[in-house]
This record gives C-alpha cells, sequence and structure tokens, in this order.
C-alpha cells in the first residue's frame, strides 16, 4: 500500500529509520497528483518546486534531528487556497484575486512549514469560502472522489478531495457554517473544525471572522490530533486567537468510549435526512453502545433558528471583509476604467462570481440602517440562544454526536440554481459553527455507495476530548483505514 | 440673489444672530506604532507606501491587533476632560469605499465609546466658559491622497498608506460654543491639554490635529437649533476663526435675505477667503456600522483606569493658579508660561536653581521666549538649560550684570549654546557699580559734553541721556546706569525751581 495511505505516525516512524525519504513521499504525491488531478480538480495550484526544496530540507532535518524531528516532519501537505503562502499566488477562489502573491504566509500554514511539513500546493473551494459543493470556484469543479458526477462537498472541497484520493495524507481546510466538517462527510474521510479561537486565523482570507476556523482533513482521527496540535496555539497577530495553552490531544486519544454519554440532538435526527443516511447514522449509534457508549437524547430547540441566523451573520461580515476587494492594490482590477466609481464597481463585477456577489448584498441589506435591529441584532440574539442551547446540552453529556449531512454528496449542478437548497446542506453543520464548539466529522459508513458522515462535538476548547471521541467513534465504527479511492477515481 | 456677505458685518451679524457652534477635533496619538498593526505612528519624512505592512495595506487574510497604549492615551484624555470610562468598550466598522482607507472600512467605535460626556473649562478674553464633551473615542487614521493634476494636469491620483492606521482621537463637543473667537478660544485649551498629557504632538500644520466645526444660526433669544453647516479641515487657529466668521455671516446673509438654511457640508478656502460647499447632505450617510468580529471587546477594569487617574500630571489650569499663588505672578505671567508643558517646566526649574520667581517670569515671557521662536525652538530645546538662566539671573539680580547686557548675553547664549554667566567671568563683563571707579568717566563725560550738561540743568531732563551714553560707551556698558545717573545729577544741581 502507498505510504500516502497509511496513518501519519506510520509515515513518521518510516521516515526516521530511513523505509522512505521525505523526498519520496512528495515525489509519489506529486506523480499521484499528475495521474489522478486531471480529472479530479482538487488543486489550483501545485508547487512542485517548493514541494521539491521542502522535501529535501525535511531530509536534512530528519538526518540531523532523528527522533527530535517534529512528527510532522517531511509530511506532505495540501493547503485550501483561503489561506495565505508568501510568494505563492493565493486566490481564495476568486478571480478577484488573481495574480495576488501574498508577502506573508498564514500562521497555521507557517506552523506546519517549521514542523518540517512539505507544501504540495493550493486546493480548490468554493470562492472566499462561499458554497457547500465547490462549484462556485471561479476556475474549476472538483468531483468527489467516490463518484465523478458528484460535488466533493464544500467549501473545502480541494483539501477533501485530496486527501479521499490519496493525493496528499493532510489537508488544511476552514470550516465557517461546516465547509470542514460536510466535505469531509461526503468525501469519507475525517474533518475537525476547531474550537473558535484555537487556531490563528492570521492569513486566512476572511468570509465570516465571527465563525471563520482553520481545520485539518485527514484519513484517521489520530492524524487529524497530529495537524491540530500542531497548527493550534496563541498568536499574537490574532486578536481572538484564544491565549490558552493547548492541551495535547495524543496522551487521551486512544482512551475509547467507555462509559461516555453521547448525547443525539432529537431535533436533527427527527427531521429532513435521506433515509440511506438516518441508516447509517442509525446502524452506528448501535455500535457506538456495543462499543461501551451510552446514548441518551438532548434537546437543542434554538437550532431551528441556527441556519436563518448564520445566512444573516456570516453575509453581513462577509460585506465588510470583502470590501478591500477593490482592485486598486491587487488584482486584476478593471482595465481601462477612468473614473474612481468604474474602477471599484467594474473590479467587483468582474471579479466576484453569483454566489458571492448574493451574498454581499444580503449582508449589506442585514447591516443597512433601519433593518440592524431586525435581522443583524436578531442574528446575534439568535446566536446567543444556540450557544446556550449546548451549554445546557454539554452539562449532561460528554459529547454530542449527530450526521454531519442531511443527504450524501449530490450531483454536480443539481443545486447550483437553488440557493436555498444548497444552504440546507449546512443545516447540521451550522449550529455548532454559531456555537463556536469544536466539532469532527468521521466516516460512518455508506449508503448506496456513498460516504456518510457522523459528526462528533465537543464543549468549546475541549478540543483534545473532541478528538478522543472522534477516534473512538472511528474505532467503533471499523473504517479507520479507507480504502485507495485513487483507484476508483482513476479515469 | 442673495446679497453679498462681506457687506453684512459680523458685529451687526451676530447682534441679531446667535451662532451656536459645535467642534469635532482628531488627535493623532503619539504612540510608537500604529493603530493595529506594528508600523511607525510617526511617518513623518518616510518616502511614500514605505511605513506600510500586510494589516495596515488591508491585504487579504491580515489582522489587526489593538495597541494598548492607544488605548491608554485615550482614557488619559478622557479621564482629563472628566468623562465617564465605561467598564466595557468595542470597537466597530465603518464601512466605505474610498482609495484612501484600505479596508474598506475604518476601525471606529460606534456606541461604546471609551469615554463619555465631561467637559472642558477654558477662557476667553478673561471670562471662564466650559464645553461640555459628548465623548472621546479611537479609531485608526486613514491614508493620504495626492493629486498630482492640481500642480501636473495629470488624470490620476495617488495614494500613499503610510498614515493609514495611525491612532486617532476623536473628541466630539457639544455644539456649546458661542462665537468664533470662543470655538478658537476652546481649542487652544484643547490642543494645551492634550500636550500637557504627552498624547499628541499638536501639530495642526502637519496634521496632527485636525478641527472640523458645526455651526448654526439662531435669533438671538430663541432656543430652537437651525439648519447646521459642518464645516471641514480647519486647520489652523486662525483657519478656524476664520471660516466661522464667513459661516456667520453668509448664513445671516442667507436668513435675512428670507432662505431657509439645508444641512451640508462646506470646506474653507484659503484661495477665496471663505467656506465653499462640498457636497449636500441630504443622502444620509449609511456607514452600516457593526461590531468589528476581528477584535474582541475592551474590558478596562477599575484598578486599570483608577491607576490612570492617579498618572494624570497636573493641568494646565492648576498649575496656572499654582504658579501664581506659590510664586506671585500675575494671571497673564502665569497664562504664558503654562501654554506649553515644558515652558512651565522651564520656569519652575530656573526658579529651583535660586532665580527669583517674578525675574525668572519676566525673562523667560519677554526675552527667552522671543528669543527661541527667532531660533525656531522652544525653551527646553534651546541649548540654555535653566540653571544656566537662573545663574545670569542671579548676576543680574545682584546688580553684578546690567540688564542690556544681560539680554546680549542670553541671546548669544541661544545661537551658540555658550553659558552666558562663564562669558560674563571671561570677557570682564561685571558691572561697575564702584562710584570712585565712576567718577573719572562722569567727569569725562560733562567735560566733552558741556552743552548737554548746561541743558540739563537747564531743566531738559532729556540731556541726561546723552550724558549717561558717553559713560556707558567708556565703560562698554558694564557701568551701572543707575549710578552713573545719580552721579551725574549729584554733579550737575539745578536751580530750585520757581
Amino acid at each position: 500500500m502507498s505510504w500516502l495511505l497509511r496513518p501519519l505516525a506510520e509515515q513518521a516512524a518510516a521516515l526516521r529509520t530511513g523505509q522512505v525519504t521525505s523526498t519520496a513521499l512528495v515525489e509519489e504525491a506529486l506523480g499521484r497528483i499528475a495521474q489522478l488531478d486531471g480529472a479530479l480538480g482538487a488543486f489550483l495550484r501545485v508547487t512542485v518546486d517548493l514541494a521539491r526544496r521542502q522535501a529535501a530540507e525535511a531530509d536534512r532535518r530528519l538526518a540531523v534531528e532523528g527522533e527530535g524531528a517534529p512528527d510532522l516532519c517531511g509530511i506532505p501537505v495540501a493547503i485550501k487556497d483561503v489561506l495565505c503562502t508568501e510568494g505563492v499566488e493565493t486566490t481564495a477562489a476568486s478571480r478577484i484575486l488573481a495574480g495576488f502573491v501574498p508577502p506573508y504566509t498564514a500562521t497555521a500554514v507557517r506552523r506546519l512549514a517549521e514542523a518540517g511539513a512539505v507544501s504540495l500546493g493550493k486546493c480548490n473551494c468554493d470562492e472566499f469560502a462561499m458554497g457547500s459543493s465547490t462549484e462556485n470556484s471561479a476556475y474549476q469543479l472538483t468531483r468527489n472522489p467516490h463518484a465523478p458526477d458528484r460535488v466533493p462537498g464544500g467549501s473545502s472541497g480541494g483539501s477533501a478531495a485530496a486527501v479521499a484520493a490519496g493525493l496528499a495524507p493532510a489537508a488544511l481546510g476552514t470550516d465557517t457554517g461546516g465547509s470542514i466538517r460536510q466535505p469531509a462527510a461526503l468525501c469519507g474521510v475525517v474533518g475537525f473544525k476547531p474550537t473558535y479561537g484555537r487556531v490563528s486565523r492570521y492569513g486566512l482570507i476572511a468570509f465570516a471572522s465571527s465563525l471563520d476556523q482553520v481545520g485539518p482533513f485527514t484519513r484517521t482521527g489520530g492524524d487529524a490530533a497530529r495537524i491540530y496540535r500542531t497548527i493550534a496555539g496563541p498568536d499574537p497577530r490574532d486578536a481572538t486567537c484564544s491565549p490558552r495553552p493547548v492541551e495535547d490531544p495524543m496522551p487521551t486519544l486512544e482512551l475509547g468510549l467507555e462509559g461516555l454519554r453521547l448525547g443525539v440532538p432529537a431535533e436533527y435526527v427527527a427531521s429532513g435526512l435521506e433515509p440511506g443516511v438516518q441508516r447509517v447514522f442509525e446502524a452506528a449509534c448501535q455500535r457506538l453502545v456495543a462499543a461501551g457508549a451510552q446514548l441518551e437524547p438532548v434537546s437543542l430547540p434554538s437550532t431551528r433558528y441556527a441556519l436563518a441566523a448564520y445566512y444573516v451573520i456570516a453575509p453581513a461580515e462577509a460585506s465588510s471583509n470583502l470590501a478591500r476587494m477593490d482592485g486598486l492594490r491587487f488584482g486584476p482590477g478593471r482595465p481601462g476604467a477612468v473614473t474612481l466609481r468604474e474602477q471599484l464597481e467594474g473590479a467587483r463585477h468582474l471579479g466576484f462570481g453569483p454566489e458571492v456577489r448574493r451574498r454581499i448584498m444580503l449582508g449589506t441589506y442585514a447591516l443597512s440602517r433601519g433593518y440592524y435591529d431586525a435581522y443583524y441584532r436578531r442574528a446575534q440574539q439568535v446566536r446567543t440562544l444556540v450557544a446556550q442551547d449546548f451549554h445546557r446540552a454539554f452539562a449532561g453529556v460528554d459529547a454530542i454526536i449527530a450526521p454531519t449531512s442531511p443527504t450524501v454528496a449530490f450531483r454536480l449542478g443539481e443545486r447550483l440554481s437553488d440557493p436555498l437548497a444548497m444552504y440546507q446542506s449546512d443545516v447540521l453543520t451550522v449550529p455548532f459553527s454559531l456555537a463556536g464548539v469544536p466539532a469532527a466529522s468521521v466516516p460512518a459508513g455508506l449508503a448506496d455507495g456513498l460516504p456518510v458522515g457522523l459528526q462528533v462535538a465537543a464543549p468549546a476548547f475541549a478540543d483534545a476530548h473532541c478528538l478522543r471521541v472522534a477516534r473512538g467513534v472511528e474505532r467503533a465504527l471499523g473504517v479507520a483505514e479507507p480504502p485507495d479511492l485513487a483507484r476508483r477515481a482513476a479515469p | 440673489m442673495s446679497p453679498n456677505p462681506a457687506t453684512i458685518d459680523l458685529a451687526r451679524a451676530v447682534e441679531r444672530w446667535e451662532p451656536v457652534i459645535g467642534l469635532e477635533v482628531h488627535a493623532q496619538c503619539t504612540t510608537r506604532s500604529k493603530m493595529f498593526c506594528g508600523c511607525r505612528a510617526d511617518y513623518a519624512g518616510l518616502a511614500p507606501n514605505t511605513n506600510t505592512c500586510p494589516t495596515c495595506l488591508g491585504l487579504p487574510g491580515a489582522l489587526p491587533v489593538a495597541n494598548g497604549e492607544a488605548i491608554r492615551m485615550t482614557v488619559l484624555t478622557g479621564l482629563a476632560l472628566q468623562s465617564q470610562i465605561p467598564p466595557r468598550s468595542k470597537f466597530d466598522r465603518k464601512n466605505y469605499f474610498y482609495p484612501d482607507l484600505p479596508k474598506g472600512y475604518q476601525i471606529s467605535q460606534f456606541d461604546l465609546p471609551l469615554c463619555v460626556g465631561g467637559w472642558l473649562e477654558f477662557e476667553v478674553a478673561g471670562v471662564e466658559r466650559a464645553v461640555r464633551i459628548t465623548r472621546v473615542h479611537l479609531e485608526e487614521d486613514a491614508g493620504k491622497l495626492v493629486h498630482p493634476a492640481e500642480l501636473h494636469r495629470a488624470d490620476f491620483s495617488l495614494v500613499d498608506l503610510n498614515r493609514a492606521g495611525v491612532p486617532l482621537m476623536e473628541i466630539v463637543g457639544e455644539p456649546d460654543l458661542r462665537s468664533p473667537q470662543e470655538a478658537r478660544a476652546y481649542l487652544v485649551a484643547l490642543r494645551q491639554l492634550l500636550l500637557y498629557l504627552g498624547v499628541c504632538d499638536g501639530n495642526m500644520e502637519e496634521g496632527s490635529l485636525r478641527c472640523d466645526a458645526n455651526i448654526s444660526l439662531r435669533p438671538r433669544g430663541t432656543e430652537a437649533l437651525g439648519a447646521r453647516t459642518e464645516v471641514k479641515n480647519l486647520n489652523s487657529f486662525r483657519i478656524l476663526q476664520r471660516a466661522l466668521e464667513q459661516e456667520v455671516l453668509r448664513q445671516a446673509a442667507r436668513l435675512e435675505a428670507g432662505e431657509t438654511l439645508h444641512p451640508e457640508t462646506r470646506g474653507w478656502s484659503e484661495a477665496e477667503a471663505t467656506t465653499v460647499a462640498q457636497r449636500s447632505k441630504e443622502e444620509a450617510d449609511d456607514y452600516r456600522y457593526f461590531p468589528d468580529p476581528d477584535l474582541p471587546p475592551i474590558v478596562l477594569e477599575p484598578a486599570f483606569v483608577d491607576a490612570l487617574r492617579g498618572e494624570l500630571p497636573e493641568l494646565p489650569r492648576a498649575r496656572a493658579l499654582r504658579l501664581r499663588q506659590t510664586h506671585g505672578l500675575s494671571a497673564e505671567e502665569a497664562r504664558q508660561l503654562t501654554q506649553l508643558p515644558g515652558e512651565a517646566d522651564y520656569f519652575e526649574r530656573t526658579v529651583s536653581a535660586g532665580a527669583p520667581a517674578t525675574l525668572a517670569a519676566n525673562w523667560q515671557v519677554n526675552e527667552l521666549a522671543g528669543l527661541c521662536q527667532r531660533a525656531h525652538r522652544t525653551v527646553e530645546s534651546s541649548g540654555l538649560p535653566p540653571e544656566r538662566l537662573a545663574a545670569l539671573l542671579h548676576l543680574v539680580d545682584s546688580r553684578a550684570v546690567s540688564a542690556p547686557t544681560a539680554k546680549e548675553l542670553l541671546a548669544e547664549a541661544i545661537a551658540s549654546g555658550a553659558d552666558p554667566a562663564d562669558l560674563v567671568e571671561v570677557r570682564g563683563l561685571r558691572q561697575v557699580s564702584d562710584e570712585g571707579a565712576l567718577a573719572e568717566a562722569v567727569d569725562r563725560s560733562i567735560a566733552a559734553q558741556p552743552k548737554a550738561a548746561r541743558d540739563y540743568q537747564a531743566g531738559n531732563d532729556r540731556a541726561l541721556g546723552a550724558l549717561v551714553g558717553q559713560v556707558m560707551a567708556a565703560t562698554r556698558g558694564r557701568a551701572d546706569a543707575r549710578i552713573v545717573t545719580r552721579l551725574l545729577q549729584a554733579r550737575l544741581p539745578r536751580d530750585p525751581g520757581p
């Protein structure tokens, strides 16, 4: 089996014993990308030269530091294109940022690099992370490795697909309302959204600042924990990043589910799930009980308003965050513009796709004088109620489990003309985002041959605990080692 | 056609119309770094766009981190203005597009400013006045636009973001001012306060202190406010007063012509020496303020605020009062010496170095201040330490040096950095007060100018000056003029008058 498909711990061990080199891992990854990504579309940009340089450097470092080298040293990773990388074009999958080469690197990416991880390139996503299918990318479609006629989910669809297809053993994504967990579920990999404020947002091109969070895609829960502990932690460049020290998830990771009380929100199981998703989730629940967990119903009554509140708050923040995209300092701008107004309007009209424009208009409206109280303020009140729901629920259980997505991967184009149907993809992930709590999606099984994800959430800053439960679920469900999907995805 | 405003006399206008004026003052904080990034706050003399980073350029993904020192300075200012300091404050985004605003929004404060309420007391022509303060909040400055078109007929403008993100306090006053002169006095007092607090360098020419004014007129004796004009960029005391005077004349002329005034924004035109319309305020701006999600709320612990209150320096009015009481200065001397905190410090150091207070005040206000101004320096940077001034004044006070000599030495000390008391010794400039030593020179002066002597004796007082002058010249200015005068008077007795 390819080294790339094995757990990071095994790759790390092999790198230290000399069974494999970082250069070999990276060459294998580059080879698979060359072979498979033409059809898959996971990468917007593959930084071949940079990856080779970093791999050679990692091999030198492993030779010098040996066991003392960080556990990610020499491991190839892929980066969602909303994370800034110094010297490497970063577009957020938008035309308005075409040609933008940041003069600095996002903190999460920098921490991976400092640990010796090798960046393979930048992954496709929905434009400015707005979407649930990656179809809103201005540049290309990404296909689901399990079914090429279906979406990989979104917005971090490229990162999810890259990991699922074995092009990279790990990838960074970002999650605002489900943009890590939903594509992880749809692509059958592990995705983890840490507590809001646990990973620095510095260098993350903002969609909705109060919700955005960076997190990993991996093939196992243990791998997610390794990436998480490398990227998490205080950052003086992000005022919303918590100063609390990070609890290392590794010592508790394999403690299992025995005796844990897992809350199942009545509201989530009751309505709107596809029958196949429902069946996989119920079967998974039985196996969790068999593994020693206690399942208890919990109630999150305010979550029925969560999606509506999210689609006020996130566009409102986005309308302001994207105001800096004026074509004056970066991006193609509006060639031939004579007046300032032509420049601003032209650059934005040419640069933004329809979904981004829709959200800017929604957000601008929600913040307008006379509507602020009815929309933005109201939505923030709902957000508080949602957070209180979780706080109450976590008083009685150790973690909450739920399906990640109400459906399996849908067909390309199926929801493009129906934004509300697309927004419904986030209905089970958004409440956790509004509450700011850590949440992972773990593969739970297949429905009609397509992956179904199970979501695991824990109280804020109990990220290590969340990862332990996710790992426990993964072991109980026995899908810790996904098959080599690349073979199926190959043309 | 409205009548030409210039034809209406200001005095007549304000007899009938009462101006109602409020000022909004923007003061750049003298922090080391910008409000939300590590770039320098002092951008003077730097090449365009060199004092920038991803954050103040508004690059995608860059984040702001609030400058604690700027928050401290703003709270200190609020405390000096008797403001309330609420325990919770926050930053909000003010959204609008403009090329000098790289993020498309300005980080400012909307409904929870750092400082609420308060007042500033000041004097106008010897009358005590006070203006209530609405609020003091903290925000970031924008960049600057450079319009080469004005110089070179270019069809583009340039953006310099060196200033973008510099901490800016906005001090909003209530419309409590009732004349352009009062408005000027208020701004003078506010600037003085900021300089005492060390939170702003007060340089209006370079824009570190900027002023906008709201002004409306109402018939004297009525309460309702008229439509107000906002006059922007009044960036010197003189322009503030002149622009407001022009606005009084303009509005009065309109009102007297029976017109209805509408709210508008105007700016001062130096070329036309009047205010000119900038834009109508009819379409109200919607800045879509909302809390900045990149910045956590500001929590000000009572202990922090109390500690800051303890750091408040002695403020100008308290200091002037103390100088009068402790040193017996006149109100005018105390006022002059407290205009800048450095001047009052200099005075007090001169006194504590042994100079008599009234002499020190007199010399600093009447001699040193003028010399420094001509040399474009302050007393602190004059090169003359207060201890040296004290030593010189000691010589003056003990009549060891004549006042004219001392003035010359003072000028030389400012020019060259020399110690004036040293020069007295090196050059042998000690005043000659010995009557025996002066008697010979007096006799020679009388002998050389017999006509002057006769004229004096005949009753012409002015003739004595020529005789004194010759003695002074003969002694190279060192003679004690009072003794010379006395000796001459004794030698040239007058007939007792009828």
